[in-house]
């Protein structure tokens, strides 16, 4: 088995995680009624757990002594291997909810999928975080609903926010040679198959939340090869900010 | 965080001759240490002082978050990231908790929030100064969190049940608070020469502004004698500020950190430190609005509130929807 494949695909889900917990953490004290304060600031904290254990285990498994913070840190953009939906900006709350909502169909999905990996250890990391996205996804899609049939101009920025984020939403169903090596050896998910079952879950709450499913099925992609949107180095360079102004420093 | 200065509304503290027989058994009540509850009978200037310093305690919460949020993007380690995050999920939590318990005297959290956007009520004013290095988020957690503590503690006891509950609560997750800030201050200080300058400037900055929280000497102070005769004040500001004292400056020395009051001194007859005198034009200035963060700590809260309106309308209007389909489905 090829361990940089390995190194690749646990890099891939820990900058999913970090990458989105960076987004939401700039909501705090700034969300639309203190509830969601909260609710957002628990979804964060949970996805920075989850990157914690991803990236402990890629360097442990790439074995050039990087811990957790040297990758989540001491990475540029082009290191990183998000999905480009995670890393687009917060906007107001129906795009933060139509991101969070896209992503978390798809984390549940791959999670799951994982759960049976031959790793053992991302067996269990998918089992722990498994079932916190279990929760973010009743949540999120809870949002879509209550926004998309909610007021008229809820429902007019719930529709704008899933039109504009849907070329970002297909790039997890899109697999690499990284992700056919990790599906064959059992470690992976075979992320084309999660395509389906995706769809069919975002349809039904798209339905229930009066909002039209949008037709061009086009789907960007690179993020996860280390080509991202624009977005990413700023946020970057907020996140890293004092690893790399003081490289001595120990936190 | 906490609740400064709170207006009784009365000009002088009120006396049992001139009690009526209902403010007497009231106040008898209160002298056996018998919780106050909602549904009790309670004199208005009781009820209405309760609001101001509950509302503000709860407003404090809420605005506090700004200043950490101020470096919850930038924290330099995943771990402090974390630990950060779920501090302020802690502080919007204690928000929720004291918006529940001043709603028990019959005010609504959204009328609460329009007095505060509207300048009506404080927050603790010490969240009117910036926090500019990483050690800052340290000294919040060991200065600010540790004065609100020597506050807190004491109103565990304090009439108002369901104020008395809500602190209960509240003080196990602030101490936790305060020994997470002491350990980000240990790290700077045994870090390098720039962490250590960081840990000196955040203690030179935030020292005299936490003093300051515990509001000016109450000896004087008619609001201070009937907030203790109603026990919803338990101890006088200067008790607390010298408790507060005593137990930082060995902390401080610990460090290796020097506090910033050429006049600092322990008094081997009474057992305290002496403190050089506190800038008390400082305090009223920053509380008239002149603080470096005033009116950026209300404008975020203002932007974030109406920014959120439409969230809010959403999902009420939603909640009706489903409330009319499901009656018409009983039906």
């Amino acid at each position: 088995m090829n361990d940089n494949a390995r190194f690749e695909f646990l890099l891939r889900m820990g900058d999913n995680a970090l990458v989105l917990a960076q987004r939401l953490s700039e909501w705090v004290g700034k969300g639309p009624v203190l509830e969601e304060d909260i609710a957002l600031t628990n979804v964060g904290l949970d996805l920075i757990g989850q990157a914690r254990m991803w990236l402990s285990y890629a360097g442990e498994v790439e074995g050039a002594g990087r811990d957790e913070d040297a990758l989540a840190f001491r990475r540029d953009q082009h290191g990183f291997r998000n999905l480009l939906l995670v890393e687009q900006p917060n906007g107001d709350y129906a795009e933060t909810t139509a991101r969070q909502f896209l992503f978390d169909r798809w984390h549940l999905l791959a999670l799951g999928a994982m759960t049976r990996s031959r790793d053992e250890r991302v067996a269990a990391i998918a089992a722990k975080a498994g079932k916190e996205v279990a929760y973010h996804v009743e949540r999120s899609s809870d949002w879509v609903i209550r926004l998309g049939d909610g007021t008229d101009e809820s429902h007019a920025r719930m529709q704008r926010a899933i039109d504009g984020l849907w070329m970002y939403a297909g790039e997890g169903f899109l697999p690499d040679a990284t992700d056919d090596a990790m599906a064959e050896a059992g470690i992976g998910p075979d992320l084309a198959a999660l395509r389906a079952p995706w769809r069919e879950g975002v349809a039904a709450v798209l339905a229930e939340a009066t909002l039209a499913l949008p037709a061009d099925d086009f789907a960007q992609r690179g993020g996860r090869q280390g080509r991202h949107t624009e977005h990413l180095g700023h946020l970057l360079c907020e996140m890293q900010f004092l690893q790399r102004a003081y490289p001595d420093a120990r936190w | 965080m906490y609740a400064q200065m709170v207006d009784t509304g009365l000009n002088k503290v009120v006396d049992a001759s001139q009690m009526s027989p209902q403010e007497q058994a009231f106040q008898a009540r209160i002298d056996a240490d018998v919780k106050v509850e909602p549904r009790d009978w309670m004199p208005e200037a009781y009820r209405r002082t309760l609001v101001r310093q509950i509302q503000q305690h709860a407003h404090s919460e809420v605005v506090g978050q700004l200043p950490e949020g101020n470096w919850v993007t930038r924290a330099p380690t995943l771990k402090r990231k974390a630990i950060l995050m779920a501090k302020i999920q802690d502080e919007a939590g204690h928000g929720l908790y004291l918006y529940s318990a001043a709603e028990t005297l019959g005010v609504s959290r959204d009328d609460l929030i329009d007095d505060l956007h509207a300048g009506k009520v404080k927050y603790s004013s010490i969240f009117n100064y910036p926090t500019l290095n990483w050690a800052d988020i340290g000294a919040i957690g060991w200065l600010v969190d540790g004065a609100a503590i020597m506050n807190q503690i004491p109103l565990c006891r304090c009439s108002y049940g369901p104020y008395a509950r809500a602190m209960v609560r509240i003080c196990k997750e602030e101490s936790f608070h305060q020994r997470q800030g002491f350990d980000i201050m240990m790290a700077m200080c045994r870090g390098s020469a720039d962490q250590k300058a960081m840990a000196q400037d955040a203690l030179d900055r935030w020292w005299w502004p936490s003093l300051m929280m515990f509001g000016p000497s109450d000896a004087e102070s008619v609001h201070s004698a009937q907030s203790m005769r109603w026990k919803i004040k338990l101890l006088s500001n200067d008790e607390l500020r010298q408790r507060f004292v005593d137990q930082t400056v060995p902390q401080a020395e610990y460090l290796g950190l020097r506090v910033p009051d050429p006049a600092l001194r322990w008094n081997a007859q009474s057992g305290h430190y002496e403190t050089g005198p506190i800038d008390w034009a400082e305090f009223q200035a920053v509380l008239r609005g002149h603080g470096p963060c005033n009116r950026d700590r209300i404008r975020v809260r203002k932007e974030a509130w109406d920014d959120g309106q439409w969230v809010r309308e959403a999902a009420m209007a939603h909640a009706r929807k489903r409330a009319e389909r499901e009656s018409r489905a009983a039906a």
